[in-house]
C-alpha cells in the first residue's frame, strides 16, 4: 500500500494538471528504508512531449546527488497519462527500474475527475497496490 | 586509474549490495570490462549487443554525461568519480 499526505496527493495532482496535455513527471523522496514520501520534487520532462516522459540526464544526476546527500530514496515517482487510463504502459513497465519505488501514474484525460494509482513495478511484473491519503503520516 | 563507481540500487545484486566499487581503466570502455570481472553480467545491463551505451542508461565522469563526452571512450584519470543512473522515462506510447 502506497501512504501519503492529502499535501501530497494534491501537490502531484496539481503538477499534472499544469502540465496538461504534455505529461507531468516527479519523485516524492523520503528518508531511505522508511517507506515516507515526504519531499516532492517535480522534475522537467525533457521530452516535452504527451506520450513520452524522460527526466533530464543532469537534473537526473543532481537529484541523485542531493538524495544521498540527505539519506533519501525515490519512495514515489509519478508521471501522468494525458489521453490514456492511469495503468503502466509497456514503455512504463520497461523502463521502470526503481525496485523500492512506488510508481505512481495520474491520467488527466478528464477534466473534472482525476484517476491516481499506484503499482509496483518488478522484473516486468506490475503490481497494483491500494493509494491511502492521510492529513498527515505517523 | 583507480575510479570510484556508483552503483544504482537495481544493478546492486551484482556487487553483493554495495553502493559503490573500486574499478581501473584508461577509458570508460575499460573500466566496464575491469567491473565485468569481478561483477559478472552487470557490463550487459549497460551496453547494448553492438556495443554501445543503452539508451536508458546513462553514466557519468565527474558530474559530465559521458554523452558529451565521448561515450565509452570518455578518459578516466585517477581518482574519478564516475556515477551510474538508470533512466527515469516512460509514457503512455
Amino acid at each position: 500500500m502506497l501512504t501519503l499526505t492529502t499535501a501530497t496527493y494534491d501537490a502531484i495532482v496539481a503538477h499534472a494538471r499544469r502540465d496538461h496535455p504534455d505529461e507531468a513527471c516527479g519523485v516524492v523522496a523520503g528518508p531511505e528504508g522508511s517507506d515516507r514520501p515526504v519531499r516532492v520534487i517535480e522534475m522537467l520532462n525533457a521530452a516535452r512531449s504527451p506520450t513520452f516522459y524522460e527526466f533530464d540526464s543532469a537534473d537526473l544526476l543532481q537529484l541523485y546527488k542531493e538524495m544521498a546527500a540527505n539519506d533519501e530514496e525515490p519512495v514515489v515517482i509519478y508521471h501522468s497519462h494525458t489521453a490514456t487510463e492511469a495503468y503502466p504502459s509497456r514503455t512504463d513497465i520497461s523502463l521502470a527500474s526503481e525496485p523500492n519505488a512506488h510508481y505512481v501514474l495520474v491520467s488527466t484525460r478528464e477534466q473534472d475527475s482525476v484517476e491516481f494509482r499506484s503499482y509496483r513495478i518488478l522484473d516486468g511484473v506490475v503490481t497494483e497496490e491500494p493509494v491511502q491519503v492521510v492529513a498527515a503520516l505517523d | 586509474m583507480a575510479v570510484e563507481v556508483k552503483i544504482p540500487t537495481i544493478l546492486r545484486t551484482y556487487t553483493d549490495g554495495a553502493k559503490s566499487v573500486p574499478g581501473d581503466g584508461a577509458n570508460l570502455s575499460a573500466l566496464l570490462d575491469d567491473l565485468e570481472s569481478r561483477h559478472t553480467g552487470l557490463k550487459s545491463r549497460l551496453i547494448t549487443d553492438d556495443g554501445s551505451l543503452h539508451r536508458f542508461v546513462n553514466i557519468y565522469v565527474n558530474d559530465e554525461d559521458v554523452r558529451f563526452t565521448g561515450s565509452l571512450d570518455t578518459a578516466l584519470s585517477d581518482g574519478d568519480s564516475v556515477t551510474i543512473l538508470p533512466a527515469v522515462a516512460g509514457g503512455a506510447a
